[in-house]
C-alpha cells in the first residue's frame, strides 16, 4: 500500500485534542493499543459496567476494534484481520462511550442514537477496509488475548498495530462520510 | 454407474475449502482490476487498490482474503447413477470442512444453535446443497460465504401486478439499505420465481456464476445489465464510502411459480466473493 503525505499520524490512547482534529474523510494511520471486542465480548463489557465491576482494560481514550481474526499460523503474530459490521455493537456502544471510549473500528453505518452519543462524549468512528483481513494482519505487530478467552474468535485481545490504515466516517461535528461520499456519486432521483 | 471413495471426497473438500480462501478467483481478481479502472472516487480507488494488493498477500503469504473465512457452503451436483462407497456424502462433506478449517488456520465461526450460540469449534456443520442431476456427474463447489454479507440479504413475495419494475425497486432498494455492511463491490444474487423458501435458494445459486458471464435467457441477460447500470447509480461505492462501482456483477437465478406469486430474494456476495469447484 502506498502511505502518503495525506495520511494523520495518530497515537493510542486518544486525547480530546486528537478527536478535536479529525474531520470525516480523513485518513489516519494509527498506532498503538487497540482492543479487539465484537458482539459476545460487548455484551459482557455492558454487564460488566452495570455490576460496578472493573473491566479487563482502561476504557479512557481507549480505541475498540470490532474484529475476530482468523487463528495465528505458526510463526505469525494473527491470521487475517479485517473489520467486522459495526452496526451490532451499537446497542452497547453508548454506555461505553459514556466511560471512555474515544475511538471505534469496523465497517458499516452506525445508528442515529449511536452518532448523537459520539459528537456527546467527543468520540470518532473509522472504517478499516472490510474484507483486506490479508493485508491489514500485516501492520498488526502484536496479539495477545487478555479477556474472555472462551469466546474464540471473539475473546477481547489487544493488539499493538503499526501505520494501521483508517478512513474517519464519523467525526465529533457530527458529519457522516457514508452519508456523504454517497450523496456525492448518486445518479439516480 | 460409478463409484465414489469417501475419503476423496474429504480430501478434496479439505483442500478445496483452504483454496478458496487464500486464492481470490481469477474473475473477480480481474473484475477489481477493472473496477479500479472505473472508479471516479480517489477514495473508492484507494480501496480498490488495497483489495488487489490484499488478494495478492493472502495469496502469496496464505493468510485468509478475509478473517470471515464463512460458512462453508457446499453445492453439490450429483449424478444419479453416481454412488459414494464408504460412508455418507453428507459425513464426508463435513469431515473435509472440519480439516480444512482447522488444518488452514481458518476461523471457525459457526454455533451450534442460533439462541444459545455455543460455538462448535470446527466450522461445521457445512451448509449442504444437493442438485440429482443425470449421469454420473460429481461435481462440487465450496462457497465460503461471510456473515456480513448474508446478513443483507432480503425476500419479499410481491404480487404479479408488481411486475418487472417491481422486482427492480427491491432489488436497488435492498442494495441501497445494505450500504457498506456487504463489503461492496461484490456480486448482487437475484432469485426470481419458485417459492418462498426456492426464491432464497435461486439467489444463493446465482452467487456460483464467474463475474461477467450472462444468464442463457437474453430476457434475463439484459435485466442483469440494466440492473448492474442501476445498482452502479446508486453511488454506495466501494466499502459503501461513495463512489462509481457499488457491485462487479449482477447475476439473475428464476424458475416456474404460482399463479398468485413473484417471489423475490437478493444474497449478496462481498467482495472477496470465494468459490473453488472440484470434479471427482
Amino acid at each position: 500500500m502506498k502511505e502518503s503525505q495525506e495520511y494523520i499520524a495518530l497515537e493510542t490512547p486518544l486525547s480530546n485534542s486528537d478527536v478535536e482534529r479529525l474531520k470525516s474523510g480523513d485518513k489516519v494511520l494509527l498506532n498503538g493499543i487497540v482492543y479487539t471486542a465484537r458482539d459476545a465480548a460487548h455484551k459482557k463489557l455492558v454487564e460488566t459496567l452495570r455490576e460496578g465491576k472493573p473491566l479487563p482494560f482502561n476504557l479512557k481514550g481507549a480505541v475498540i476494534y470490532y474484529c475476530g481474526p482468523s487463528p495465528a499460523p505458526p510463526g505469525r503474530v494473527i491470521g487475517a484481520a479485517g473489520p467486522t459490521t459495526a452496526y451490532r455493537m451499537d446497542p452497547y456502544t453508548p454506555e461505553l462511550l459514556k466511560n471512555g471510549l474515544k475511538g471505534m473500528i469496523g465497517k458499516g453505518p452506525r445508528s442515529d442514537y449511536v452518532r448523537r452519543a459520539m459528537v456527546e462524549h467527543k468520540a470518532v468512528y473509522f472504517a478499516a477496509t472490510g474484507g483486506a483481513g490479508a493485508l491489514l494482519s500485516q501492520r498488526i505487530k502484536a496479539a495477545k488475548v487478555i479477556a474472555y478467552p472462551e469466546l474464540g474468535p471473539e475473546a477481547i485481545r489487544e493488539l499493538i498495530v503499526e501505520n494501521f490504515p483508517l478512513i474517519v466516517v464519523n467525526d465529533i461535528y457530527g458529519r457522516d462520510l457514508y452519508e456523504d461520499g454517497q450523496r456525492k456519486y448518486r445518479r439516480l432521483p | 454407474m460409478r463409484t465414489i471413495r469417501f475419503e476423496d471426497i474429504v480430501a478434496n473438500l479439505r483442500n478445496a475449502c483452504i483454496k478458496a480462501n487464500f486464492e481470490l478467483p481469477n474473475d473477480v481478481y480481474q473484475a477489481l482490476n477493472a473496477a479500479l479502472d472505473k472508479e471516479q472516487s480517489p477514495i473508492g480507488r484507494e480501496i480498490l487498490s488495497q483489495l488487489i494488493e490484499n488478494a495478492d498477500i493472502a495469496r502469496t503469504e496464505r493468510i485468509p482474503i478475509c478473517q470471515d473465512t464463512g460458512t462453508a457452503v457446499v453445492w453439490v451436483e450429483l449424478g444419479q447413477d453416481v454412488h459414494v462407497e464408504g460412508g455418507f456424502l453428507i459425513d464426508a462433506i463435513n469431515e473435509g470442512v472440519r480439516q480444512g478449517y482447522l488444518e488452514g488456520y481458518l476461523r471457525k465461526s459457526i454455533v451450534a444453535d442460533p439462541l444459545r450460540r455455543k460455538n462448535t469449534g470446527d466450522n461445521t456443520p457445512a451448509h449442504v446443497h444437493i442438485e440429482l442431476v443425470p449421469g454420473e456427474v460429481f461435481r462440487v463447489t465450496v462457497l465460503p460465504k461471510g456473515g456480513g454479507s448474508e446478513n443483507m440479504g432480503r425476500l419479499a413475495m410481491l404480487m404479479p401486478a408488481d411486475g418487472v419494475d417491481g422486482v427492480k425497486k427491491f432489488v436497488l432498494d435492498a442494495v441501497e439499505k445494505a450500504s457498506a455492511n456487504p463489503c461492496p463491490p461484490g456480486i448482487i444474487g437475484v432469485g426470481i420465481g419458485s417459492t418462498f423458501d426456492g426464491v432464497a435458494l435461486l439467489a444463493k445459486k446465482a452467487l456460483l456464476r464467474p463475474i461477467g458471464e450472462r444468464h442463457p435467457d437474453p430476457f434475463y441477460a439484459d435485466l442483469e445489465l440494466e440492473l448492474l447500470e442501476l445498482v452502479n447509480s446508486l453511488g454506495v461505492g466501494p466499502q459503501g464510502l461513495g463512489g462509481r462501482i457499488t457491485t462487479l456483477d449482477v447475476h439473475i437465478e428464476v424458475a416456474a411459480t404460482h399463479i398468485t406469486s413473484l417471489p423475490v430474494a437478493v444474497n449478496i456476495n462481498c467482495h472477496a466473493a470465494r468459490r473453488v469447484s472440484f470434479e471427482l
